[in-house]
């Protein structure tokens, strides 16, 4: 037995960078979401202006996720995207038009109409297929050994769909709160009109998903029965989120929804890591039975640690670079 | 042969993903370097020709790294949606290499992108060039790491297989494998022709059209020095390369010879209708003796013939043989403009002659193809391994995959790619047209903050050209 575990070290850096990812990007995908609804094509402006700078790195999580688990989790690599084939194909296709429509939607007049769509619609896509994702992890995977023998649409049930609806509202708050943030004026008060909207329809959606998960998985029920003891402050955090999140909203708060849509985040994640602890591949392989070789984990840990401080440091450096709100019409001439 | 097997449906898709990123990334590491050195020589000389310049180029390198980004996102998901016996049996030692490419090149291409094209007037002049400099040493990184791990699956090292599942011996052993260095200064030298003959093609352009002579002279002087040295240099990288493979991969040299019996004094053909029914060329014209010259430097040098390994152990000879012919004929042209071009300017008439120009800018697309021949050369000679010798491709590929799924992303990532490739090729063409405008006062710098903003024109013909689009 090793002095340190490093398989332990590494579900929490995979842990995070997939969180990083579903927040940073959440709000990209949210912003995406929320457009077709702005008020004006001045307002779709200073929203697309205002996930500009940061969209391009906050996917790169995505790619450190995909890389890291196989480099952590093979298991977990090699059986989530077979069995998710053709939802991975959606989502890219999503992120892609996404991308591309961001920035060619400036330089066009008659093909605009063509990249807002793109852009809405890519978005829409990306987040609903990451549901899809989330809905299959609690639902569980068909395996034999550590190959999925699954069919093709496995994860397209009505509880994927339901967590996938939830997730897209869920992107779209984080999206709404990132916009409070970032503008004035007229989209500022759209969006503090629709976020205790949203806000009541993603409360409505995990009370859901809390109450049918359990119902159709033992496992999970028996598992939130036996621990209740501990376990308790995971709901009540989230209650309290959305408490703190609605009085925010109520009192035109500008930083604080951002942050209460974080911490509800924070908790809904950690209640669905905790409901299949401890496995990856539910319901079957275990994190420890998922992980690759420790050798090849402490070869990567090392970078990781010199490299991540790093990363993060020069990151930060060119959010300060481009710190400020958004004025509507200075982000692109 | 089935027409929705998952492995053939599953081999074109990967061949058509990673052929279609390819592009991008080959021209932006070689324009990276060119911006680079323009804004150090901006920094050191301030000469507004030199910041012109990495202003125009900068605003098309946004646009082809953007696309680079968005179809090498795809590339992460491939291995595992389709490939996920060979990734699950391989993580191990790929796993690592591909993780530390993302943490040591993506984030620092990512931010300092950020920087190189918006930051000009928000951070100091050192800092920018700074940026500048990181953003393509962190493109040559990139290609390192992704390089060690194509490299591996071609020489593999370093390792041991138990259970079916690779793990590592030795690190160092795994990433320097015995054709990284070979496949990396090949690569590397590929990506400085392609730069080099794009920038060189478009100046070629704007001198024929008598815009901004000042500008595209200088730019035209500086990267056909460049290419005179880089040119010949690949004639050489790629003799050495292809000794190494020689050596390691002795039945991809035979397909690439077209070569069906061992043989002492081998022909170079040049021309031949290799049928792998009959195992033997049709047509065939070749000079004696020259393969072996080439590839023992013996006149009588033995070079393996294709029948040494049985028939389900050989690549597909035709697309291997003709590629490696394409490829090699566009390194000749490449040389011989360069040389032209050397000629011209002893001369004094490197700037009028009108045959030059026009060549210049037709080769435009040559390094392009030639990149691609090249990779189709390694790629589908390594078949039917998927790290050679070790993991065949039907071993490696999704058990759980069926034949229209397959089909339906195949065509799926085709119809996404068509969209986008067009509105790319079509929207850096505009940028191309508009030029980078003549040496005057320099403009204030744009304040957006995304990459493809860098460039201000208008997406489609009804955009107006100075206030962006509104």
């Amino acid at each position: 037995m090793e002095l340190i575990d490093i398989t332990v070290i590494w579900m929490g850096i995979i842990g995070l960078s997939v969180f990083m990812y579903v927040l940073l990007d959440g709000l990209d995908l949210g912003i995406g979401i929320l457009y077709p609804f702005a008020p004006d094509e001045q307002s779709r402006d200073t929203l697309m202006n205002s996930v500009a700078p940061i969209w391009d790195g906050n996917e790169t999580w995505l790619i450190l996720g995909g890389a890291g688990l196989l480099a952590a989790f093979p298991a977990v690599y090699a059986i989530y995207l077979p069995a998710l084939y053709l939802g991975v194909f959606l989502m890219l296709a999503g992120l892609i038009f996404r991308g591309v429509a961001f920035e060619f939607r400036f330089k066009s007049e008659r093909t605009r109409p063509f990249w807002n769509a793109a852009f809405a619609g890519g978005s829409l896509l990306a987040a609903a297929a990451q549901g899809f994702v989330v809905g299959t992890y609690i639902q569980g995977f068909e395996v034999e050994g550590y190959t999925y023998v699954g069919g093709p649409l496995d994860w397209l049930t009505p509880f994927t769909t339901f967590t996938a609806l939830s997730l897209v509202i869920g992107y779209a708050l984080l999206g709404a709160a990132w916009g409070i943030l970032k503008t004035e004026g007229i989209t500022q008060r759209w969006l503090y009109r629709l976020a205790p909207w949203l806000l009541l329809a993603l409360t409505l959606c995990l009370v859901g998903i809390s109450t049918w998960t359990p119902l159709t998985q033992d496992r999970i029920m028996a598992h939130w029965l036996d621990n209740w003891t501990v376990l308790w402050p995971l709901p009540a955090l989230g209650a309290g989120a959305v408490i703190l999140y609605w009085q925010a909203l109520r009192r035109r708060w500008e930083l604080v929804p951002f942050f209460a849509g974080m911490a509800l985040f924070v908790t809904v994640y950690l209640g669905l890591l905790v409901s299949q602890w401890p496995y990856m591949v539910p319901p079957a392989i275990t994190f420890r039975e998922a992980a690759s070789d420790p050798q090849s984990q402490l070869f990567l840990l090392l970078g990781v640690l010199f490299l991540l401080p790093v990363i993060l440091g020069y990151t930060a450096w060119t959010y300060w670079v481009f710190r400020g709100k958004v004025q509507a019409g200075s982000g692109y001439h | 042969m089935e027409i929705l097997d998952p492995l053939l449906l599953s081999r074109i898709q990967f061949a058509f993903v990673i052929s279609f990123h390819a592009l991008f990334p080959v021209f932006t590491i070689g324009l990276a370097a060119y911006i680079a050195v323009l804004e150090a020589l901006w920094y050191v000389k301030e000469s507004p020709v030199y910041r012109q310049l990495s202003e125009f180029w900068v605003k098309i390198f946004a646009v082809v790294f953007g696309m680079g980004v968005v179809s090498g996102v795809v590339m992460s998901f491939q291995f595992g949606t389709n490939w996920s016996e060979f990734a699950f049996a391989t993580a191990n030692l790929l796993g690592p290499i591909l993780s530390y490419e993302v943490l040591t090149a993506f984030f620092l291409e990512a931010v300092f992108l950020g920087i190189l094209l918006f930051g000009r007037d928000r951070v100091p002049r050192g800092t920018h060039l700074f940026a500048a400099c990181m953003v393509a040493i962190g493109t040559f990184i990139s290609s390192f790491w992704i390089l060690a791990a194509n490299s591996w699956m071609h020489t593999p090292d370093g390792f041991e297989i138990r259970d079916g599942i690779v793990h590592v011996t030795s690190w160092a052993e795994a990433i320097f494998n015995p054709s990284l260095w070979y496949r990396f200064g090949h690569m590397g030298l590929a990506s400085l022709l392609t730069g080099g003959f794009v920038v060189a093609g478009v100046s070629a352009y704007f001198l024929l059209r008598g815009r901004g002579l000042e500008m595209n002279r200088k730019a035209l002087s500086m990267t056909l020095w460049l290419l005179l040295l880089v040119a010949p240099a690949q004639v050489f990288m790629g003799d050495l390369h292809g000794l190494n493979t020689f050596e390691n991969q002795p039945t991809k040299v035979a397909a690439m010879e077209g070569a069906w019996e061992t043989k002492q004094g081998a022909p170079l053909y040049l021309f031949a209708l290799p049928d792998a029914e009959a195992e033997t060329n049709h047509f065939a014209v070749g000079i004696p003796n020259l393969a072996s010259l080439i590839l023992t430097h013996h006149w009588d040098g033995e070079v393996h013939g294709l029948t040494e390994v049985s028939a389900e152990q050989r690549p597909p000879v035709a697309p291997v043989f003709w590629s490696f012919r394409i490829m090699v004929g566009i390194g000749v042209l490449m040389v011989l403009a360069v040389l032209w071009g050397l000629w011209l300017r002893l001369r004094g008439r490197l700037y009028e002659s009108r045959p030059f120009l026009r060549t210049l800018e037709l080769m435009i697309p040559l390094p392009f193809v030639a990149v691609l021949t090249g990779w189709f050369v390694t790629e589908i000679g390594r078949s039917p391994w998927l790290v050679y010798g070790e993991i065949t491709l039907s071993e490696g590929v999704t058990p759980a995959l069926s034949g229209w799924m397959a089909l339906t992303s195949l065509l799926g990532y085709v119809a996404v790619y068509a969209i986008i490739f067009t509105a790319g090729i079509y929207y850096v063409t505009r940028i191309v047209r508009a030029g980078p405008g003549e040496v005057g006062p320099v403009e204030e710098p744009s304040h957006a903050k995304r990459p493809f903003s860098a460039a201000d024109i208008p997406f489609d013909e009804d955009g107006d050209f100075t206030t962006g689009s509104r």
